[in-house]
């Protein structure tokens, strides 16, 4: 401590890397592009789940859903990401050509897929009741009106909490060190074990974390102001008026 | 693949999974008492409306929150030993850990659930002569912590899953235990099954207690 030597980055590693930033600039891209794939499974997954769950008429499909959400938020995602890399493709041959960053991806998405899914569940609840029977009323059908009637409003009214699990989402990439992703907590662990420059390490890292959630928290907020309906209130936010 | 759980006997669940999970719930009890008491403090701070106390408190907050909980854990495990002058194990280090992370992240339901008492509650304490610390410790907090029991709960649940990435400085909890057992018999798929079959069956019934609690509370209410 005390002595910082920040010229350790211009370092040589001794592998593929010339030097310790660029190493952590890739460990950088690692952590970005796991976040990002996971977070277009965790949308696609939890709209779907988070959609059946609130369909009228089909117990089953709800039971599912739910089973879906209860599954994938009460076992830790340590565990599933252990169990994505090491069961998965031992259960399922098909799987077991895959690389690791596919399984990690799967495994985050999955993760965050069932909290999406309870939170578009909540949005849709929370429109009143008289759109979907409005929908009905014009003729459309289920999924029609759930394209045209529904969805559009509760995309909008979830954009808070989609904000904060699209930041969730970059900092549980960092569980991914446990499975050899080589992500930002990898690189904070060998790169300062090899250079005795923890410290120095870690900060670069903790800077980096920061600054990715800070421009994910810009970008989501550039979409919410983007895609606000004129006038219309968007209930538990305290915007508006 | 053939999954072969016959390893798993007695023998293997007491001299490997007991030891885990005491310090698991061990870690989760003592950083949600801990998390709550500190993050009280903190969102008292916060709702000071001194700058003198409330800046510092959210730098501490937002920055906790900001910041991935294995990076958390990775730093105090470097900086305690520092800090304190001599080595400290890693279940120590994740015990500070987790109640200076968790003080963090239940200071802002606290937060919460004491603006969600009505202003009325804070007059009528003041109206009767109430001081400041009074008027808290009477009439607010435990109207504001029983507001926000089910929200707590469901953090400590959280917490008992977060427990699972003291793996990064490889303290022994629950699910080290099912990584070693599975290790040292040569089942590792196996053993990562259990740990989530076992993980599910202990959250999923906590959080269902939670639920029935929700409702008691909400109609007494």
């Amino acid at each position: 401590m005390g002595n910082w030597d920040w010229q350790v980055f211009l370092q040589d590693p001794g592998g593929k890397i010339p030097t310790y930033w660029q190493w952590l600039v890739s460990a950088w891209g690692w952590t970005v592009s796991v976040s990002l794939c996971s977070l277009v499974v965790a949308l696609l997954l939890g709209s779907l789940v988070g959609v059946i769950r609130t369909l009228p008429d089909s117990p089953w499909l709800v039971r599912f859903g739910n089973a879906w959400v209860e599954l994938f938020r009460n076992v830790p995602l340590l565990v599933q990401i252990f169990l994505w890399y090491h069961v998965v493709p031992k259960l399922f041959p098909v799987m077991a050509g895959l690389p690791p960053f596919i399984l990690v991806v799967f495994a985050l998405g999955f993760f965050t897929s069932a909290r999406i899914a309870e939170q578009l569940r909540s949005g849709i609840q929370a429109l009143p009741k008289g759109q979907r029977y409005a929908g009905m009323a014009m003729g459309f059908t289920t999924p029609q009106y759930y394209r045209y009637v529904i969805l559009p409003m509760a995309y909008r009214i979830i954009i808070p909490p989609l904000t904060s699990e699209s930041m969730n989402i970059f900092k549980n990439s960092s569980v991914a060190f446990a499975v050899s992703i080589p992500e930002m907590i990898q690189f904070a662990m060998q790169a300062g074990e090899e250079t005795a420059r923890v410290t120095e390490m870690y900060m670069a890292v903790t800077v980096l974390y920061v600054i990715s959630a800070m421009v994910i928290n810009r970008i989501m907020a550039w979409v919410e102001k983007k895609v606000r309906v004129p006038g219309f209130v968007v209930a538990g936010t305290g915007g508006g008026h | 693949m053939n999954l072969d759980l016959s390893f798993f006997n007695w023998a293997v669940v007491s001299s490997f999974l007991l030891k885990g999970l005491y310090f698991s719930v061990f870690l989760t009890v003592v950083a949600t008492l801990g998390g709550i008491f500190f993050g009280t403090l903190l969102a008292l701070m916060r709702l000071s409306g001194k700058k003198w106390l409330d800046v510092p408190a959210a730098i501490y907050v937002n920055g906790m929150r900001s910041i991935p909980l294995v990076m958390v854990i990775l730093w105090f495990f470097l900086l305690v030993p520092n800090i304190i002058g001599r080595p400290i194990g890693p279940e120590y280090s994740a015990i500070i850990t987790f109640v200076a992370f968790e003080a963090a992240y239940f200071s802002e339901i606290m937060r919460a659930g004491i603006q969600s008492i009505p202003r009325g509650q804070v007059f009528a304490g003041m109206a009767v002569g109430m001081t400041y610390g009074q008027n808290m410790k009477l009439v607010i907090l435990p109207q504001a912590f029983r507001n926000m029991l089910p929200v707590l709960l469901t953090q400590t649940i959280i917490l008992f899953q977060d427990t699972s990435l003291v793996y990064a400085i490889g303290a022994y909890d629950l699910f080290k235990g099912f990584d070693t057992a599975g290790k040292n018999f040569g089942r590792p798929e196996e053993a990562y099954l259990m740990a989530a079959v076992v993980y599910f069956v202990l959250c999923y019934s906590l959080s269902w207690l939670v639920k029935r609690l929700h409702k008691k509370i909400a109609i007494i209410r």
